[in-house]
């Protein structure tokens, strides 16, 4: 057989799609479930967002969506600021769409009211400027920041927004600072698509409104992340006054929840596609078994000419069982590259993530070896199980 | 249509002492090819018993009986069977391998010696089809040497060779017998190779008709010598 390049090289090429599919697979499904995992800790994994929701069902049984309760106050955000000792900052959030106007350009956008904390909550950075202090929270000041994709469509000459004064649904507001580029989330939106101003200026001048909708806050770490939110959840209930019956009034969530769910789902799609590609393997196995077959029955009289000069069953057995699996492995180490350069490839031609596990790589090479094993041994025991006088006479 | 069973060698008995040359003969469906399977330990005899070298055969296993090929019996098959893609020295040392006392160093001295043996030192690294068939067969011939066996076991092996090749291998076979005292069993249906031997046992009908000392030995060496020396043709 290793005499026999080509036959030898068609039968490996079985495995080395095999074992080079399997390992594109897996890189490609680690690579998406990685570069998500990326991208929701770049939103700040020890995130912990405070909704409200109701508890009540009012009239008919029908419940009332977050945006429509005001069961969070600003009030709940300071005494969580207060109280949790494993949260490090807090900032309520109040959201108002609107129109951001500068002379004859205007642009649909989302100005959030927040508190100076929540750059540090979301790890967000300002490119430009300064951000707002407490004092401008305290004072309702006119003040905001602006991300990249605003500044784009209401600053096209390319002057400096910084100083300059926008109307935000008619009402004038000085642009402080510019917000860093940070492109799209793993949902598509634009994050560089909003206006930040203190949460008392979008609350009184705005929307007019004494509540919040939204409390952001950060734990210390991604591991105090659990504790920090069963804190924020007996802070709450005692805030709101709830009976130990009650139903909570609000979602408590983590990043590290959503991390979890969206993970498992690229996981998924991960199984899926290493289960494809070990099917080629198999395939690859078959292939082997059936030239292995091939091969013995043209070799007969050779086994025979083996089995006169001495050689016993079990040599037999082990001289094909290990030219099975020596095409197998090598097969397996060329799929091995071959499945790494696809995956470069990919990378570099379509720009998809993909992550290169070792486990795949020492997995899809056991199961070759394995594969090598198993399709080689039935040929093999067939040649050492003949008989050297009709081997001798096979023509 | 029931299996009948076929008795190839009926009462058949006869001892081959060290150092002979003998012939078997016999036309074809005489058991000469079951009388060469037993003698080889391909096969075992449904009665009686075969005694190679102090050892019986009988309760012998599979493995036990590969063992036996590998170390005392040298074969040489009328095909030659050389493995083809497989250097002449590879193919002398093929016995070696499927005997692990036998250290790398040794193999190859061995197998150096067995080709030199045959005269053909000059052609180790040559594949099968690379040699004449006389070649060919003295490289099998050195195969069989090459264990140092103690009895070399030819099925017909001039069978595929003209008659000056066919005196050529017939003049090694000689040498090896008169000189280092090789034990041959050769097993023929052409009455003038017998004619080389010391010994020709006639079988028919699975029966031993014949078994005669044969006292006057030609010698292949005189037979090439008289034969014209360049065949032009």
């Amino acid at each position: 057989m290793l005499r026999n390049k080509l036959r030898a090289f068609l039968t490996m090429l079985g495995i080395i799609i095999g074992v080079g599919a399997v390992i594109a697979m897996v890189a490609i499904g680690e690579g998406s479930k990685k570069s998500i995992r990326d991208q929701l800790s770049g939103m700040g994994s020890n995130m912990i967002t405070i909704r409200p929701s109701s508890n009540v069902t009012v009239g008919g049984g029908a419940r009332l969506g977050s945006t429509g309760l005001q069961t969070l106050k600003v009030e709940d955000a300071d005494a969580i600021k207060k109280q949790a000792s494993y949260v490090t900052s807090v900032s309520p959030a109040v959201n108002a769409n609107g129109q951001a106007i500068n002379g004859s350009l205007n642009w649909p956008t989302t100005m959030q009211g927040v508190s100076p904390e929540y750059l540090g909550i979301r790890d967000w950075k300002l490119k430009d400027g300064i951000s707002f202090t407490q004092a401008d929270v305290n004072s309702a000041a006119k003040v905001c920041l602006i991300g990249q994709t605003v500044v784009e469509n209401i600053f096209t000459n390319g002057e400096d927004p910084v100083g300059k004064i926008i109307r935000f649904n008619k009402i004038p507001i000085k642009i402080i600072g510019v917000l860093e580029e940070k492109g799209e989330n793993t949902f598509g939106q634009d994050q560089d698509d909003i206006v930040l101003a203190p949460y008392t200026t979008v609350q009184k001048r705005m929307l007019a409104i004494p509540y919040v909708q939204t409390i952001y806050a950060s734990a210390m770490d991604e591991q105090s992340s659990t504790l920090a939110t069963d804190q924020v959840s007996s802070i709450l209930r005692k805030q709101h006054r709830l009976k130990a019956a009650d139903d909570d009034d609000f979602t408590v969530r983590t990043q590290a929840e959503l991390i979890n769910t969206i993970s498992s789902t690229s996981q998924l799609l991960t199984v899926l596609l290493a289960a494809i590609a070990s099917i080629s393997l198999v395939v690859g196995g078959i292939g082997i078994m059936n030239i292995m077959y091939v091969s013995v029955t043209e070799r007969t009289k050779e086994i025979g000419l083996r089995m006169s000069i001495g050689a016993r069953g079990l040599d037999i057995l082990l001289q094909f069982l290990i030219e099975a699996i020596l095409i197998s492995i090598t097969g397996g180490l060329i799929g091995v590259a071959l499945g790494i350069t696809a995956s470069k490839l990919v990378t570099a031609f379509l720009s998809w993530p993909t992550y290169i596990t070792e486990s795949s790589i020492v997995l899809s090479f056991l199961v070759c070896a394995v594969t090598g094993v198993f399709f080689g041994y039935y040929p093999a025991l067939k040649a050492s199980r003949l008989d050297p006088i009709e081997a001798l006479r096979y023509e | 249509m029931g299996s009948e069973i076929v008795r190839a060698l009926k009462g058949v008995s006869f001892t081959v002492e060290q150092g002979e040359f003998v012939t078997i003969m016999g036309s074809s469906g005489s058991g000469k090819t079951t009388l060469l399977n037993i003698l080889g330990c391909l096969d075992k005899p449904t009665s009686g018993d075969y005694i190679l070298d102090d050892v019986s055969i009988k309760k012998l296993s599979r493995n036990e009986l590969a063992r036996l090929r590998n170390k005392k019996i040298g074969f040489v098959f009328q095909a030659y069977n050389l493995l083809a893609r497989t250097t002449a020295r590879e193919n002398v040392e093929l016995p070696l391998l499927y005997n692990s006392s036998i250290t790398l160093k040794e193999r190859h001295e061995r197998s150096m010696k067995a080709l030199a043996s045959v005269k053909l030192e000059d052609r180790v690294g040559h594949l099968p089809n690379q040699l004449s068939g006389g070649q060919q067969q003295r490289v099998a011939i050195a195969r069989a040497l090459v264990n140092e066996p103690v009895m070399i076991l030819a099925d017909e092996a001039t069978g595929n060779l003209d008659s000056r090749t066919s005196y050529e291998i017939m003049s090694l076979m000689q040498e090896l017998n008169q000189q280092q005292g090789k034990t041959i069993v050769f097993v023929t249906h052409e009455p003038d190779i017998a004619a080389f031997s010391n010994r020709t046992i006639t079988l028919k009908d699975g029966k031993v008709i014949k078994d005669t000392k044969n006292e006057n030995v030609r010698s292949a060496k005189d037979m090439l010598m008289s034969l014209p020396t360049n065949d032009d043709y």
